[in-house]
């Protein structure tokens, strides 16, 4: 009920007692990896053994790896960076570009086009993961036999993990853009002309500016969900492991608090990332374009 | 034509062509393409090394062997499930969020149910794998309570599977939920029980009805979400998971069977399309609409 009206005392309770529930629910996850981070013992289970920095800091001479020991783990989070910062270039100029043609142009079978950039988000991210594998290496296989090139770029791999990222990413960034696109006073683009600006000119000064927080906070969303992506990633990986398919590994094959202590490292970045790029504008938004 | 006229229109041209082709690029060359090349090899069979014949085989052997349309139905009804629960644990929470609390304390619990969701799933089912394996949290605390004798395992049980996709679908759940509520006049609420309306009244004739294309987007999205899953039912569900993109990646990668796992990959991609296309049925809405409103 509304708190114009009144509410019974039970109800009060049922809702104290369901929101309590649903925060511990929600956050007891993340602060029990966050807890055993620290735990001074080898993997991440009570009892509490009291609090170390082995799993940050330790090496080799203490019998312990910590993360920054890590080499295989900071390279696999190297690995994710770069992907992440080509899909997030990839994403967020070819969703401005799309914002711009949905927006503003004119021509036939707009109505078709734009549905199917939609296309992307229904379809499972395993699936594309598989049908950009499949259809990339017939296109090797093709180039070979016809070319005799060999294109390794489209062997499973990076290049075409950032590929497989990109192609639903790009529909986010497209939404993000176009959203705020819409709402742009045209006038002002007109007044600027009528004044003699050049097109580039309006572009430059009236609408990138205007654009400027859309086009941060895709940017950042682009490269958190890349940097989180799992189902897509692990149909195209090669040798190289990003972050989320190497953490996926080792928590199959046991657990150690050092992924504790990779998440917690996760946790506090992506934290910041998402304060400092989404802060500005209706932060209920721009979450909303992330789903 | 005058020249400038006809060198505008020409410019114009020119713009849109440009702009057209990063979009036909992006989407032929990774979603329309390769998506006819999943289907061509769905349809094909390998009669011997480097010879393919067009055929039904792939789409026979998902009828004939009953593991794999055990694991497809399975997968279905659980993401119905999970659907419907979250639906339920969401809704509260999205009422609250909309309605109950007021300014800065809305947008903190609102901020609140956004964080888990900046981290990667992969780190929010290591949380859960901390709470629910057998040496983890929650097991000891339920022996330290006296509850159990000794610690159980709580990992690897399909409630288990069924508590990761509910954690994992709460955000795209919540969040059409609340936009959808913010647009209800509460006079309306006030109106009605000012006539004498009880609580599952009002709830049933006014909140439902207006809540609807939220709730059809949020269950659209997180059936989406939940079907297409891996990282939650595998890692929670451990070799019981039985998840249908398992299937999948199982055919594909380790098997090295792509006929086949392009027949699975479109058999999970038409029950993902019918259920999406059945809801949007069911409650009269349009796709641009549910997805641009996620």
């Amino acid at each position: 009920m509304i708190p114009s009206l009144p509410r019974p005392a039970w109800l009060r309770a049922t809702t104290a007692v369901y929101l309590a529930g649903f925060l511990a629910f929600l956050f007891l996850p993340l602060i029990v990896v966050a807890v055993f981070a620290f735990n001074n013992a080898p993997y991440p289970a009570p009892p509490w053994r009291g609090f170390t920095w082995d799993w940050f800091l330790g090496n080799a001479t203490i019998g312990r790896i910590g993360l920054f020991g890590d080499s295989e783990l900071l390279g696999s989070i190297w690995t994710s960076c770069v992907v992440g910062a080509w899909v997030t270039l990839l994403s967020v100029l070819v969703g401005t570009c799309n914002a711009f043609l949905i927006e503003r142009g004119r021509f036939f079978g707009k109505q078709a086009l734009s549905m199917l950039m939609l296309a992307p988000l229904v379809i499972p991210g395993v699936i594309l993961g598989i049908s950009i594998l499949a259809f990339a290496s017939r296109v090797a296989e093709f180039a070979d036999d016809v070319f005799g090139l060999e294109l390794d770029f489209l062997r499973p791999g990076l290049p075409l993990v950032v590929l497989g990222q990109f192609s639903y990413l790009a529909t986010i960034a497209t939404l993000t853009v176009s959203a705020r696109l819409r709402r742009f006073d045209r006038t002002l683009e007109e007044a600027a002309l009528n004044l003699g600006a050049s097109k580039a000119a309006v572009f430059r000064t009236i609408l990138l500016p205007y654009l400027r927080p859309a086009l941060l906070g895709s940017s950042a969303i682009s490269f958190l969900m890349s940097f989180s992506d799992f189902n897509t990633t692990l149909m195209l990986v090669g040798a190289d492991s990003p972050l989320t398919v190497m953490m996926y590994g080792r928590m199959r094959e046991g657990a150690s608090p050092v992924l504790n202590a990779v998440s917690l490292f996760l946790m506090l970045a992506s934290a910041v990332l998402a304060l400092t790029f989404m802060r500005g504008g209706p932060a209920r938004g721009k979450a909303a374009n992330s789903a | 034509m005058p020249s400038a006229a006809l060198q505008r229109k020409w410019q114009g041209r020119l713009s849109l062509t440009l702009l057209l082709a990063p979009a036909l690029l992006w989407l032929c060359a990774l979603i329309i393409l390769p998506h006819i090349d999943l289907a061509i090899l769905s349809f094909r069979e390998r009669v011997g090394p480097r010879h393919y014949v067009a055929s039904l085989a792939q789409y026979r052997t998902f009828f004939a062997e009953p593991l794999y349309w055990h694991v497809f139905v399975r997968t279905a009804v659980m993401s119905v499930v999970a659907t419907f629960l979250t639906l339920l644990l969401a809704f509260p929470i999205a009422w609250i969020i909309a309605k109950l609390a007021q300014g800065r304390a809305s947008s903190l619990l609102f901020i609140l149910c956004l964080i888990p969701f900046w981290v990667s799933e992969t780190v929010r089912t290591l949380g859960w794998m901390i709470l629910l394996r057998e040496s983890g949290v929650l097991p000891s605390l339920l022996v330290k309570l006296g509850i159990t004798a000794v610690p159980v395992e709580l990992l690897y049980h399909d409630a288990t599977i069924m508590v990761g996709l509910i954690y994992t679908s709460l955000l795209f759940m919540v969040i059409p939920l609340i936009s959808s509520l913010e647009s209800l006049d509460n006079a309306l609420i006030e109106a009605a029980y000012d006539l004498g309306a009880d609580g599952f009244a009002i709830l049933r004739a006014i909140v439902i009805p207006h809540a609807a294309p939220g709730i059809t987007a949020g269950c659209i999205v997180v059936f989406m979400l939940t079907l297409g899953n891996y990282l939650t039912p595998t890692l929670l569900g451990g070799k019981n998971s039985q998840w249908f993109t398992e299937q999948i990646y199982t055919q594909f990668i380790t098997r090295f069977n792509w006929e086949q796992g392009a027949a699975l990959g479109f058999l999970l991609l038409a029950l993902s399309t019918v259920m999406v296309m059945v809801g949007l049925r069911l409650t009269g809405q349009r796709f641009g609409d549910v997805m641009r409103r996620t």
